[in-house]
């Protein structure tokens, strides 16, 4: 059955600190079939690490619980789901703020979210306390025109 | 982590090979610490040539090694930062208080 959407994965894993890595890579993996830009694969790393690191130290704390992440391609937007069943954000407006964090102890900056929403084009937060978090975010890979200029002196291609 | 110490210049080189995201941090964390105490430093160079991806993991990783060079009255100076990495320490507001240098070469 064909869905709503061009293409569409599925990623279900531990809250490890070591599946952080991970789920960047592989996101940035799947989405990299709409040919973005090195800078545009690696401000979606940089979110995807953002997103799945909250669900690990703020959502599940120190017990270990499940992190989905659901990515799916629509035309030339990638759209990420990063959800957890954890502990839920009190405060969204607080938690948006940037510098707030109730980690400080960790050395944490209360970066985060600032992070995600400059890095993407989208980014919304649905969290019940107590049921958990689910962070949606959207970024267009824009379409560059490739042409193929052939310089006099040297064959380069040139990305206007 | 690799670090050298040139003891002429009091100057303590910090050269970060691996990702920082929050996994990453607790174990660099505690080398540039050990290597911070042990040389004392005037100033500390974090060569981050070899850093292809850093998350907010590691603005509060620097922030806190700043802090911790600001009182024992040293500076500290980030190098060869890639693109990717720029773009994130300028967004935080890192490069307010510390000195981003380009195209330094580290031998």
């Amino acid at each position: 059955m064909r869905g709503l959407y061009d293409n569409e994965m599925k990623l279900e894993f531990l809250s490890k600190s070591s599946n952080e890595a991970f789920a960047r890579i592989t996101v940035a993996a799947f989405a990299s079939q709409l040919d973005p830009t090195i800078e545009e694969i690696s401000d979606i790393k940089t979110a995807v690490s953002e997103a799945v690191t909250n669900c690990i130290i703020h959502a599940y704390e120190d017990e270990e619980g499940i992190v989905k992440v659901v990515t799916r391609l629509i035309n030339n937007v990638v759209e990420i789901e990063i959800s957890d069943s954890g502990k839920g954000i009190e405060n969204i407006e607080l938690a948006r703020k940037p510098l707030y964090t109730t980690k400080s102890n960790l050395e944490r900056s209360g970066m985060g979210f600032t992070i995600m929403e400059s890095f993407m084009d989208e980014v919304n937060i649905n969290s019940v306390v107590g049921i958990g978090t689910k962070i949606t975010m959207k970024k267009a890979i824009k379409k560059e025109e490739v042409q193929e200029t052939i310089s006099e002196e040297k064959n380069t291609k040139l990305i206007v | 982590m690799k670090s050298e110490y040139k003891e002429l210049d009091n100057l303590l080189i910090l050269k970060i090979t691996e990702e920082i995201d929050h996994h990453t941090t607790e174990k660099i964390r505690r080398k540039m610490d050990n290597e911070i105490t042990r040389y004392m430093p005037r100033k500390i160079l974090l060569d981050f040539n070899e850093v292809s991806f850093m998350d907010s993991a590691g603005i509060g990783l620097l922030i806190g090694r700043y802090k911790t060079s600001r009182l024992i009255g040293g500076t500290m100076e980030i190098v060869n930062a890639t693109p990717a990495v720029k773009k994130v320490l300028e967004m935080s507001g890192v490069t307010r208080i510390i000195k981003i240098t380009e195209g330094q070469k580290i031998v």
